[in-house]
């Protein structure tokens, strides 16, 4: 993809089925990711998408396929064969997990300060006044006022828990990150400055994303390429303003008209 | 940890209490505690006559190293006779028939809760610890398999996560009871409730540290001269609680000292909390700004009874 500076890609999926007992959630989808690449998956709910998200990022082990990561010293690594030394370490500093419900990505009970810094606590930060600094500037950048570093995230809003969220994960400037409905159930106003926010965030960083929604117009808004799931299979794939202007499967044909009529 | 079995009456308590079946599994968690210092090892914690808080971890521990020859001293919270000490040495005296005492260099073994003696110890002796809580990453994460795989993984970020939220709410690192520390450079450990002062004293020890929580069912163990590092940060070093006064009673500085009330008036002294320690530094004739005071050395003598729990 001449679109993309590299010419290798971050991430391959071979073939990824993952079945929760003889029931299917997700089935044979096989892609490959670029850098700087935001790939969303959409589809209506039960369609499969937390489940490849969660296979692609190691939280949950698939039942065939392969997945493949480009480290940070260019080796491609099959994911499943890493040591759970070597995933833990991925997953805090190459990596970041944005989850729906900010709760279940954010320590409740320390201070945003201290959500923030806990990834550089991880890798052997160990200045408490650089840690806090770095906690400050990142709080700065997801737009909460230094004054709130030393409040927990019990006395956030919905949107500000799930800005600090993404600044938790950012503090390590991962290459990769995944996002599972990241504005989901949040006010439309506060949608739309989150996704303002993620936009260029992830252009400034350069990020890689695979962003799971069944948003069309957050995947429009932010993605470069879409899959289409339905039943656990991919079944439409392509540049993001193609498939949305044109798509050519009925079944997205129809998840497209009906946003439009909206 | 000489062979204690031998035939009893029907009737009699076995030697320690413990069967030896049970202080045969006892000892090899201990020994395995020791190979690997400050690793906790799951044990099968008995039902002792005592309620769980009560030291049945420490108790087990004990009772499991005893040997007829032994001589035990038995504190809680520095103080040889509060009624937790007292009737934990009296246990021992009536199960094992042991000598006991209060002097820390007589002692073979001695069991704490909270306190370790000023005195050093040496290497022919043995400190056993009661513990409440084994598990320094609990209260962060409660879930008992994630704390497993983080001291598999070495994976230790939480605990200055802890520090850090510490110095954030009150300027400096203000834990001073159960202050964790990492051993052998390796597993990060809680030291029981102990004062942050007595962390200094388990470092590079010469007596082995032997770590018994009953409820939860885990011993660990520091080896002797071991190191053992208590966590900070670079800016924010690990510092032991500084008094300005020297005890009341016998004028030692550099010494865990606890307050004492004196009177309904506002009248309050500072003494040490290791009274053997004070009581031999009084007999040997030094004495602080108090020792003149009658009512001061009245109650100083059994202060430790009032600052208990
Ligand atoms: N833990 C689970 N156990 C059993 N079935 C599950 C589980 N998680 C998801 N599924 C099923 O897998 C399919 C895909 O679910 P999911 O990946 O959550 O879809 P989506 O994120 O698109 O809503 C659904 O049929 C769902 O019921
Ligand atoms: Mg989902
Ligand atoms: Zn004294």
């Amino acid at each position: 993809m001449s679109l993309f500076q590299s010419d290798e890609p971050l991430l391959q999926v071979h073939n990824v089925t993952r079945y929760y007992g003889d029931r299917v959630g997700c089935s044979d989808v096989s892609f490959d990711l670029w850098p700087g690449e935001v790939l969303a998956i959409v589809g209506e709910s039960g369609s499969g998408k937390t489940t490849l998200l969660n296979c692609l990022s190691t939280r949950l082990a698939p039942t065939a396929g392969a997945i493949e990561y480009r480290m940070r010293d260019g080796t491609m690594r099959n994911l499943y064969q890493l040591t759970e030394a070597e995933r833990r370490l991925l997953m805090r500093t190459d990596w970041g997990f944005v989850h729906q419900n900010a709760a279940d990505g954010l320590r409740m009970n320390v201070s945003a300060g201290a959500n923030v810094g806990e990834r550089l606590m991880a890798i052997g930060d160990r200045h408490y006044g650089n840690i806090r600094s770095t906690a400050d500037d990142w709080l700065g950048r997801v737009e909460i006022d230094s004054d709130r570093i030393d409040d927990d995230p019990r006395s956030f809003s919905g949107g500000m828990r799930q800005r600090l969220q993404i600044a938790r994960n950012l503090v390590t400037r991962p290459r990769l990150v995944f996002m599972d409905e990241p504005t989901g159930g949040l006010d439309v106003s506060v949608q739309a400055r989150l996704l303002d926010l993620l936009r260029r965030l992830v252009s400034d960083l350069g990020l890689s994303v695979v962003i799971v929604t069944h948003d069309l117009a957050v995947a429009r808004l932010l993605s470069h390429r879409i899959m289409v799931m339905r039943y656990g299979n991919v079944i439409e794939a392509g540049l993001t303003d193609q498939v949305l202007d044109d798509p050519r499967e009925p079944y997205s044909q129809l998840l497209v008209s009906s946003i439009l009529q909206v | 940890m000489s062979d204690t079995a031998e035939n009893y009456d029907q009737g009699e308590y076995n030697f320690a209490y413990l069967d030896e079946q049970t202080k045969r599994m006892i000892r090899r968690a201990i020994l395995k505690g020791i190979a690997i210092p400050g690793y906790q090892v799951p044990f099968a914690s008995r039902e002792m006559p005592m309620p769980y808080g009560w030291g049945t971890g420490g108790v087990q521990v004990t009772a499991a190293i005893l040997g007829k020859d032994d001589c035990l001293k038995m504190i809680d919270q520095g103080s040889d006779d509060t009624t937790n000490a007292v009737s934990l040495r009296g246990f021992f005296e009536k199960t094992a028939g042991i000598r006991t005492t209060y002097e820390t260099s007589e002692a073979t073994v001695i069991q704490t809760r909270h306190r370790i003696p000023e005195k050093d110890l040496t290497d022919d002796q043995v400190i056993v610890f009661q513990v409440p809580i084994p598990e320094p990453l609990r209260f962060l994460e409660p879930r008992e398999t994630e704390t497993r795989k983080m001291h598999a993984l070495e994976d230790y970020g939480l605990m200055h996560v802890k520090l850090y939220e510490d110095i954030a709410k009150n300027g400096h690192i203000a834990t001073t009871y159960a202050y964790p520390v990492k051993v052998n450079d390796r597993y990060v450990m809680d030291p029981s409730p102990t004062p942050k002062f007595d962390n200094p004293k388990i470092d590079e020890m010469a007596a082995l540290q032997l770590y018994g929580a009953g409820r939860e069912k885990r011993i660990y163990a520091i080896p002797p001269y071991t190191k053992v590092k208590s966590l900070d940060f670079e800016d924010y070093p690990f510092e032991v609680q500084k008094f300005d006064k020297p005890c009341a009673l016998c004028g030692a500085r550099n010494v865990y000292l606890d307050e004492v009330i004196l009177d309904d008036r506002g009248g309050r002294m500072f003494v040490c909390s290791d009274s053997n320690f004070c009581e031999e530094r009084r007999a040997a004739g030094h004495v602080g700004p108090m020792a003149a005071d009658p009512a001061a050395v009245q109650i100083g003598g059994s202060s430790q009874e009032e600052t208990a729990r």
